[in-house]
């Protein structure tokens, strides 16, 4: 009944929207804040850093933070708070980049396997199954073994491990639309496929994929700390995350502050980026949340 | 069998004419981001103890908010902002969530437009009828017995039989026959039906409201039946209530209100029925205009603006609910013996 | 000459594999429709009556070449076009169109109601602008200024005008409306049928309603069919079917369509039971196991298709 109340009224914009949304939800003001200031400090960080994240013997060695180091010295004594903002955006450009193609391979083998034939959509489940069944971390040290550590190859184990996530909410999405009275109508009026496809039906799935996609950033960032960590993906003395916390790990009995400045971050983009896709949600499809 | 709650709490209350809900002065409204939506405004409404009410209105007149009211299933950004709903002693507008869970599914239940989104699909209709008997202390054999006996109750074929099956085994029509019986089931005061056969086809709408007739005569409960189908509401009801735009606009006993419309909305409804109209013809009639914008609710009468008997003063003052013969009140100031003598 | 002359139209779902069907020696698919004749002319309203499985909207399905028909006949404009390639539909589909049941539910959700209501002109390779999307909507009295709104910003009567407006963008010679006032409430459902008169009025449009609202066939359709379990069980001009049904299960519809007068209200013959699945038909007469009159011959012997004087029913002992 509210709906029906609703309906007859003026739709407001989508700022009036996320404005309401917004006032009535902390957590995701603070999410978005944190995603802004996450992303700024990545697009801008030659700017931002006070040294050069790779200069060694910019202070003391191991200092705690202090004035001239925010967040201390580590053991070579290059700063930690230059090499943490630096670290972000690597991680920014993995998560942009892997999750970008990860989408777009998902989107277009989700559509075939929702439309296609019968045969090729069991044959594409068998593959995104096969490929769920690794566990990440596993996948991306096998394939670190076949084409060596590199940036480029975290970037590639997170799109694969990612497609077959997106592949199938696509196709679940594609199989519920297929039939939807306005797919039919516009075939019964003759339309093309491409026309179908980029503008009736697209539109209608990229958005909770998008939302999905905005909480999976945190995940990509962890597995790119995670293999890094592992020395198995960006390579020292470039300062990803995870070169960050395995640096610090060796020497944490000397100091603590290397692996805690590397941590803080992870779990500032985590929550911040949690927070944000859960707004982002609320604002898109507020029925879900008053179901819920 | 064991005497449940229900009954026995409805024995302290006299069963003389009292009502058995008495609404007054209700309002709810909505917090949307386009601003807060008077959704329910100063309802006064009495749900007769024994008898079917039926909430007649279109969509955004507000019948469904003031059911869910009435069961303490109003969404997240509703809010009771005045009046009460008493029964048996009890305030249902300002009751906390602990309070609905001791009368709700005893005291009150509800059946819903679609009957498959009210069953749970993965359990099987034997135990979901089983396990809302949770309050009862009587063993699990007596529980099966009593699910048996209630689907024997709402007709359906070889009830036992159908305690083992899944609820997208059952047709649509059969479906709503078993969520009454488990509406029924804990022998509830008041059953509320939010438009239970809009969903059906008209042969089975029938069948379910004739079933909900014998059903309520047998059982002796209220029922107040929320729907838009004239039809229906005319076959089942014994009163009526004519919503329009979050206000009660006619009540009154379903003979009189059917005849004798004293509303201009209601005789305009009435009109548009196509059910109605004896003559076929190709000219059908239609109420021109809008629902107010209930966000800032006109001053005088709400319908004023597409109502064909407006005057002057409908647009100052708010015309209260005038009462006609035999307790039919209308909420119009044609009904105002003071215009009439003039 | 006829718009629409369909012969004996026969549609078929698929029920399960063939494999599966083989292995278990059932047939691996079912008659949705079976044996469907009817003709339209121009100008007129035709009337497609039944509960949800009658397969009354797969009729228009098949029409507008959604789903394919078997073994039959459909005329449309002079042409056979039960086996239309794709580029004969393409040509066909300027010539009919439909309105569908869901009235914002078919409207695609992110175009605004300028490119919806101009989608079949720019499929076309049509000019789909600004005049065409404003004499569109002026033709269904819908203000300008709706053609910068989405879908989900219409009230359904104004939803139900745009996909009125859309289904003569082309204008066609057919118009096919499947539950027209579906989902619409009382006040509006007269506005869209009034709309729909007025549109037949002026451009001679022939109408095919499928409907299960008996009150709507009553004021606004020519001609009647009532379709059961995927057959017609009566047909005729509609006033004098409304007038004297000859088919028992058109008599129990015509009686369970209450006309909200309180003291009508013993009067009603109930039908007992559920309409049956089309997968396991009953023998003999379809309607027999839920007809109050019902005799021995009904179970054994089934109703062959009797016309006299411009009306079709098939019951052996028609009321």
């Amino acid at each position: 009944m509210t709906d029906a109340t609703q309906s007859l009224l003026p739709e407001p914009g989508l700022l009036a929207r996320s404005l309401h949304v917004l006032s009535g939800n902390r957590t995701g003001v603070i999410g978005f804040v944190l995603v802004a200031l996450i992303v700024g400090s990545a697009i801008f960080a030659p700017w931002i850093v006070p040294y050069d994240p790779t200069a060694i013997m910019t202070g003391p060695r191991m200092a705690p933070p202090s004035a001239e180091h925010w967040l201390g010295t580590d053991n070579i004594g290059r700063d930690i708070f230059s090499r943490v903002i630096a670290g972000g955006r690597i991680a920014m450009l993995v998560a942009a980049a892997s999750l970008t193609a990860a989408l777009s391979a998902g989107l277009l083998l989700g559509l075939i396997s929702g439309l296609g034939p019968r045969w090729l959509d069991n044959l594409l489940l068998l593959i995104f199954d096969a490929l769920r069944s690794f566990p990440t971390i596993v996948f991306g040290l096998a394939v670190v073994t076949i084409i060596g550590p590199s940036l480029f190859t975290v970037m590639l184990v997170v799109a694969i491990t990612s497609v077959p996530i997106y592949a199938r909410i696509v196709r679940t999405q594609t199989l519920a639309l297929k039939n939807a009275e306005f797919i039919l109508a516009e075939r019964a009026m003759g339309v093309g496929l491409p026309r179908l496809l980029f503008v009736h039906m697209l539109p209608n799935v990229l958005g909770p994929l998008l939302i999905l996609a905005s909480m999976d950033v945190p995940l990509v960032i962890a597995t790119e700390a995670g293999l890094s960590f592992l020395g198995m993906g960006v390579r020292p003395p470039t300062p990803s995350w995870g070169v960050i916390l395995n640096d610090g790990y060796n020497f944490i009995r000397n100091s603590p502050w290397p692996v805690i400045g590397g941590s803080i971050p992870i779990i500032l983009i985590t929550l911040g980026f949690t927070f944000m896709g859960e707004a982002l949600r609320d604002i898109f499809d507020p029925k879900l949340r008053k179901a819920g | 069998m064991a005497p449940s709650t229900a009954t026995h709490q409805a024995g302290e209350t006299p069963a003389n004419a009292c009502p058995l809900v008495s609404i007054e002065e209700l309002s709810v409204d909505f917090d949307t981001p386009r601003g807060t939506i008077h959704a329910l405004r100063n309802i006064s409404l009495e749900v007769p103890k024994g008898k079917v009410l039926g909430l007649v209105g279109e969509s955004g007149c507000g019948k469904s908010t003031l059911a869910y009211s009435m069961i303490g299933l109003l969404a997240e950004n509703a809010k009771v902002t005045g009046g009460s709903i008493r029964m048996g002693g009890h305030d249902l507008a300002h009751f906390k969530p602990k309070a609905w869970r001791k009368l709700r599914g005893t005291r009150i239940s509800m059946i819903f437009q679609d009957p498959m989104t009210s069953l749970n699909p993965v359990t099987t209709i034997g135990k979901q009828m089983i396990d809302i008997q949770y309050r009862e202390p009587v063993r699990r054999a007596e529980k099966r017995s009593r699910a048996i006996e209630f689907l024997e109750q709402v007709q359906l074929p070889d009830a036992a039989a159908k305690l083992d099956v899944y609820p997208h085994q059952l047709s649509g029509g059969m479906r709503q026959r078993v969520c009454i019986a488990m509406a029924l089931l804990t022998r509830p005061d008041l059953l509320i039906a939010d438009e239970p056969t809009t969903a059906l086809d008209a042969t089975l709408e029938m069948q379910i409201v004739i079933l909900l007739r014998e059903l309520q005569e047998k059982f002796g409960c209220s029922v107040l039946f929320v729907s838009h189908h004239l039809g229906t509401v005319s076959e089942l009801c014994d009163e009526v209530a004519v919503m329009y735009a979050g206000e009660v606009v006619e009540r009154g006993a379903v003979r009189e209100v059917f005849h004798a419309p004293r509303h201009p909305y209601t005789q305009a409804l009435f009109d548009c029925d196509p059910a109605r109209i004896r003559q076929a013809t190709r000219q059908l009639p239609t109420i021109p205009g809008t629902l107010p914008d209930l966000r800032r609710p006109p001053e005088g009468c709400a319908f004023r603006a597409r109502c064909t008997k407006a005057f002057s003063r409908c647009n100052a003052e708010h015309p209260p609910l005038y009462a006609a013969e035999q307790g039919q009140v209308a909420r119009c100031h044609l009904n105002d013996p003071a215009e009439n003598a003039a | 000459m006829s718009l629409l002359e369909v012969t004996d139209l026969r549609i078929r779902y698929a029920r399960q594999g063939r494999l599966k069907a083989a292995l278990r020696r059932e047939s691996h698919d079912f008659e949705a429709v079976c044996g469907v004749s009817f003709t339209l002319e121009p100008g007129q309203t035709l009337g497609l009556v039944g509960e949800s499985g009658s397969g009354k909207s797969t009729i228009a399905r098949a029409l507008i070449g959604l789903k394919t028909s078997s073994g039959c006949s459909i005329r449309f404009d002079g042409v056979d076009i039960s086996g239309a390639s794709g580029r004969d539909w393409a040509r066909l589909r300027r010539k009919m169109s439909m309105m569908w049941q869901d009235p914002v539910g078919s409207l695609s959700p992110r175009l605004t109601v300028k490119s919806l209501v101009t989608e079949p002109l720019r499929i076309n390779g049509l000019r789909a602008g600004q005049t065409e999307a404003e004499r569109l909507l002026g033709l269904v009295g819908l203000p300008a200024e709706f053609a910068t709104r989405y879908p989900h910003q219409l009230s359904g009567g104004q939803a139900r005008r745009v996909g009125v407006a859309r289904a003569l963008a082309l204008d066609p010679k057919l118009l096919i409306a499947d539950e027209p006032t579906a989902g619409l409430d009382m006040s509006v459902q007269g506005e869209v049928l009034n709309l729909l008169t007025e549109v037949q009025a002026r451009s001679g449009v022939a109408i095919l309603i499928i409907t299960h609202n008996l009150n709507l066939v009553r004021h606004v359709t020519d001609q009647m069919a009532i379709m059961y379990l995927g057959r017609f069980v009566e047909q005729g001009p509609t006033e004098q079917v409304f007038a004297h049904p000859k088919h028992p299960y058109t008599k129990a519809l015509l009686a369970a369509n209450p006309g909200s007068d309180p003291e009508a209200r013993d009067e009603r013959i109930a039908l007992s039971g559920e309409v049956p699945s089309p997968v396991n038909r009953p023998s003999g007469c379809d309607f027999h196991p839920r007809c109050p009159w019902a005799r021995e011959a009904c179970a054994t012997r089934d109703p062959s298709w009797v016309e006299e004087d411009g009306r079709g029913h098939r019951c052996l002992f028609p009321l």
